[in-house]
């Protein structure tokens, strides 16, 4: 995944000539906490996937019983096939909107990006239910085509509801990924192919969408892992037959002890490396960033009155179609009663009373365990990243390596893991250790701490050694260096950083669902997930969602903010330099 | 490519003819009435500091810009409407653009294949045009594996191989390193001579340009200000600026007089009288131009000589370049260089000595800005 391609240009500095203790120290407690919390799980899942049921021998007999069960089978073809229309379906969504966006000068093509960017900040199992309401057999859309035209299209029925719910909610990886590719591409490379003869569409083929391919690969392949790895829209939508949906029901129905959902972790698990290794290796070699020199990307051009308006027809349909979910959520949860019916009958505003009275647990809940894994995956990343970078700690590399494979181990597997893991582990107090609430932090931390990493070593990489060395030619200990110069010079980084681990980890559920034991302890998309389960629950399920796509969108805003101020101070003294 | 299309090819070069071009981004005025005609197979250069529109101008005949007034003939016919891809005007970017997902040899078969050139033909004239850039043992690279100089001649390759009416270079050099680029700028001059091809050449060096192109059009601030020979325009520039863009010179201030029936031109801060040439005709406000080389400094006693001015002076400065000695001489309030060839064991004057510059009077400008 070209996003988190590791960058190590700057090499292992050359800054202290020998370890010391105290990172001696730091990279054993990381390097314990990832054994317990990340490899152990994993390790614990793999091998029970591979262990006799009886005697603990090894074998593959659970595989043979996997191939062999036809429901098991069927979902694995389910979820390939789902993840596949699913990108196929968001490369639909995201191409005109990344083609147009980038190649025209048009206004609201920055809120067209802004506004595409939108359905990410929700948890997609919140979204699937309004989608029900507003796409599903009875919902306003096919209510209204019958009305008008006699029709019923079948939007939501099985696995076409995963298909349309998952697309309209992880295509903005593909938009993002491909307008920056699409940006980044030098307007000479299109003179040069135009200078000789070649235009249109045809020109689009050749030169420009080739090298645009690195970003719809590398967006592509992610929607196809998240896809193939969520657990509760397809459960949501009542759809079973899917891998993650069955490793969950395996587990909470059958046991720990049922091998099959260790297998069908494995096969997860796999069929996620496998993904993400097809996508570096289609990749390597091609860094087609090719812009110069300030050069800007492609020439951008006035739209024709006649593109114009076939462009913002497109657009607007795009963008009715994936901010649909938010519409319906926020419908649901001021709607007495909406069923058969294209809008809801009355509206009221007692779902969020009731949500502030009797769930507040859950927000509080969230908010808690949101924040200490997001301050878990800044200390922890920031430590490896200064080890990595600043020291000559060998072995921080792995470190490093093994915090960023967390990437390929879906959430209702680390889940698993726990599990198994932890279960007979008990708590003085005899609790046994999987069901404690810090668990589920820990959980949040692991399952974040990639895209936290990746933030802090940024950061830290736009640290210049020099001021380090400036500091220390000054007395200042290594300790004090790091607490007076180096911290203070990446806190943007680390607070975008911070924020953007708190906003994904509010609304993970795959595997939150896994060890949320008791109601008490349950997080915001728990208790989304357990309202939507029933009729009666929407409303408030709807006002929970309603809360959460706040929260998210409120974290958004503030690390992209925080995020373009850092910048325009860093850049500033980088003027003044010159 | 054998030696009879060369021939042919030279045959049929078109000339490139701009009449009245003007152009404005917004409010910015960047090509003024620009007005010039390049002869077929004429190797040409537009020269000028960077901002002056001289890649405006390129990128315009090339099809990229669009001007408000005026139109590009390119061997006759009216280009200015047609787009990019219909032009048949091969370019050679700056920063070569060369496509990266392509190997060597289909970056150069592009254009052919676009033209809907068979295929056997397609491989025979890429393979032809490789070996005229010498690459043909790389054809199967991908550009990223190449060298600056490599990659420099694969763009060259890809735009002759489709045997444009014109070839335009848009600082084709800029990228390399110093000692490549007097190679590359052979090389250059060697392949437009060979192919015959119209050629223009876009640099802000003017020892790029004196050193290969047969004619140059200096700009500045969207203005053509003089068209003509490397030579001509370092001996004859028609104004300041084109003087001090092209070699080092020293300029005067002052003004006509008349004295004792005589024109002369006092120069400012009391540094003497030159006499001006009969026919001469200085434009309103001039200034005095000549090139160090082009004065001598002797002993402030010797008598001036028939056709010849004096100036005293007094030595402030010296740098011994080797085999010139650069002299700085204060001639009233201006400073101005004179260069002396260096002959074995010759001392150097002393600072602050009185001497006297000796000007031929037919090789001195009177330069309006």
């Amino acid at each position: 995944m070209t996003a988190f391609s590791t960058a190590y240009s700057s090499g292992a500095a050359s800054a202290s000539s020998r370890v010391r203790p105290g990172q001696t120290a730091a990279l054993l407690l990381i390097a314990a906490f990832l054994v317990l919390f990340l490899v152990a799980p994993v390790a614990a899942v793999v091998v029970a996937a591979f262990r006799d049921k009886a005697t603990g021998a090894f074998t593959l007999i659970n595989f043979l019983d996997f191939l062999r069960t036809d429901l098991l089978v069927r979902s694995f073809w389910n979820s390939v096939s789902v993840s596949a229309m699913s990108v196929v379906l968001a490369s639909v969504f995201a191409l005109p909107l990344a083609y147009y966006t980038t190649r025209f000068e048009f206004r609201g093509a920055a809120i067209v990006q802004t506004l595409g960017v939108i359905p990410l900040i929700m948890p997609p199992f919140a979204g699937a239910v309004a989608m029900q309401l507003l796409f599903g057999r009875n919902g306003t859309v096919n209510l209204l085509l019958g009305e008008w035209f006699g029709i019923n299209i079948p939007f939501m029925e099985g696995l076409n509801g995963v298909i349309f719910v998952q697309s309209v909610h992880y295509f903005p990886f593909i938009l993002i990924n491909l307008s920056a590719s699409l940006r980044n591409i030098d307007r000479a490379m299109e003179e040069a192919a135009q200078n000789l003869g070649s235009s249109g569409l045809r020109l689009f083929r050749r030169i420009v969408f080739p090298l645009a391919m690195p970003g719809f690969v590398a967006g592509a392949s992610l929607v196809f892992i998240k896809v193939f790895d969520d657990l509760a829209t397809p459960l949501l939508l009542n759809v079973k037959d899917m891998l993650a949906p069955q490793a969950y029901l395996r587990i909470t129905s059958i046991g720990i002890s049922d091998p099959m959902g260790y297998v069908i972790s494995v096969v997860l698990i796999a069929f996620s490396l496998v993904a993400m290794w097809l996508s570096t290796f289609a990749m390597r070699g091609k860094d087609y960033a090719t812009t110069q020199r300030g050069g800007g990307g492609l020439a951008k051009r006035r739209m024709r009155r006649r593109d114009a308006v076939v462009a913002y027809a497109v657009i607007a349909l795009v963008l009715l179609l994936v901010l649909a979910p938010h519409a319906g959520l926020a419908l649901m949860s001021f709607a007495t009663i909406w069923s058969y019916s294209p809008l809801p009958d009355a509206y009221t505003l007692k779902h969020y009373v009731a949500v502030f009275s009797d769930s507040g647990r859950y927000i509080w809940n969230t908010l808690l365990y949101a924040s200490l894994a997001a301050g878990i995956d800044i200390a922890v990343g920031t430590a490896i990243a200064y080890l990595v970078l600043r020291t000559r700690v060998k072995a921080a590399r792995w470190l490093d390596y093994t915090a960023m494979a967390a990437l390929a181990v879906p959430g209702v597997v680390l889940g698993i893991g726990y599990l198994r893991t932890y279960y007979g582990v008990t708590l003085p107090n005899g609790q046994a250790l999987a069901t404690f609430w810090f668990v589920i932090v820990l959980a949040l931390a692991v399952r974040r701490l990639p895209y936290a990493l990746r933030a802090c070593t940024a950061a830290l990489q736009q640290v210049s050694q020099s001021l380090e060395e400036a500091a220390e030619n000054l007395g200042a200990t290594k300790m004090r260096t790091i607490r007076r110069v180096v911290l203070p010079l990446m806190t943007g980084g680390l607070v975008a950083g911070f924020v953007t681990s708190f906003a994904t980890a509010a609304v993970e559920l795959s595997a939150t669902i896994m060890l949320v034991q008791s109601n008490a302890d349950a997080p915001l998309a728990y208790g989304l997930y357990v309202f939507m389960q029933s009729p009666a629950g929407r409303g408030a399920g709807a006002a929970l969602g309603v809360i959460a796509v706040l929260i998210v969108g409120v974290c958004t805003y503030l690390s992209h903010h925080i995020a373009e101020r850092d910048r325009a101070a860093k850049s500033e003294t980088g003027a003044r330099r010159q | 490519m054998n030696v009879h299309a060369h021939a042919a090819q030279r045959a049929q070069a078109a000339g490139i003819s701009i009449q009245g071009i003007d152009l404005s981004y917004g409010a910015t005025r960047v090509l003024k009435s620009v007005d010039l005609e390049i002869e077929p197979g004429e190797f040409f250069a537009f020269l000028g500091p960077s901002g002056c529109g001289k890649t405006t101008l390129l990128r315009l005949i090339a099809g990229f810009n669009v001007a408000q007034a005026g139109k590009v003939l390119v061997g006759g016919r009216d280009v200015s409407t047609l787009p990019p891809w219909k032009r048949d005007v091969g370019m050679v970017f700056q920063s070569y653009a060369l496509w990266p997902h392509m190997s060597v040899r289909r970056n150069v078969a592009f254009g052919l294949e676009e033209r809907g050139v068979r295929r056997a033909e397609v491989e025979r004239r890429v393979e032809a045009a490789l070996e005229l850039v010498g690459l043909g043992h790389l054809a199967d690279r991908k550009p990223s594996q190449l060298s600056g100089g490599q990659q420099q001649r694969v763009a060259l390759a890809r735009t002759v191989v489709v045997e444009p009416k014109v070839l335009l270079l848009d600082e084709p050099l800029s990228n390399l390193d110093a000692k490549l680029r007097v190679q590359m700028r052979r090389e250059l001059l060697d392949l437009q001579r060979k192919l015959g091809l119209t050629t223009i050449f876009v640099t802000h060096d003017q020892e790029e340009a004196n050193t290969i192109c047969d004619r140059i059009a200096v700009l500045n601030e969207g203005v053509v200000q003089q068209v003509g020979t490397p030579m001509e325009l370092y001996d004859r520039p028609v104004n300041l600026f084109v003087a001090g863009f092209l070699g080092t010179a020293n300029i005067l201030p002052g003004e006509l007089k008349s004295s004792g029936g005589e024109r002369v031109f006092a120069i400012a801060g009391g540094g003497g009288e030159v006499p001006l040439p009969r026919r001469e005709l200085p434009p309103m406000g001039a200034k005095l131009m000549f090139r160090p080389q082009n004065a001598a400094i002797v002993p402030a006693s010797a008598p001036a000589t028939a056709g010849r001015t004096r100036l005293m002076g007094r030595v402030s400065h010296c740098e011994f370049l080797g085999g010139t000695v650069r002299y700085v001489v204060k001639i009233g309030a201006a400073e101005m260089l004179i260069d002396v060839a260096h002959q074995a064991g010759e001392p150097l004057l002393d600072h602050g000595r009185d001497v006297a510059v000796d000007l031929a009077v037919d090789k001195l400008c009177y330069l309006a800005s």
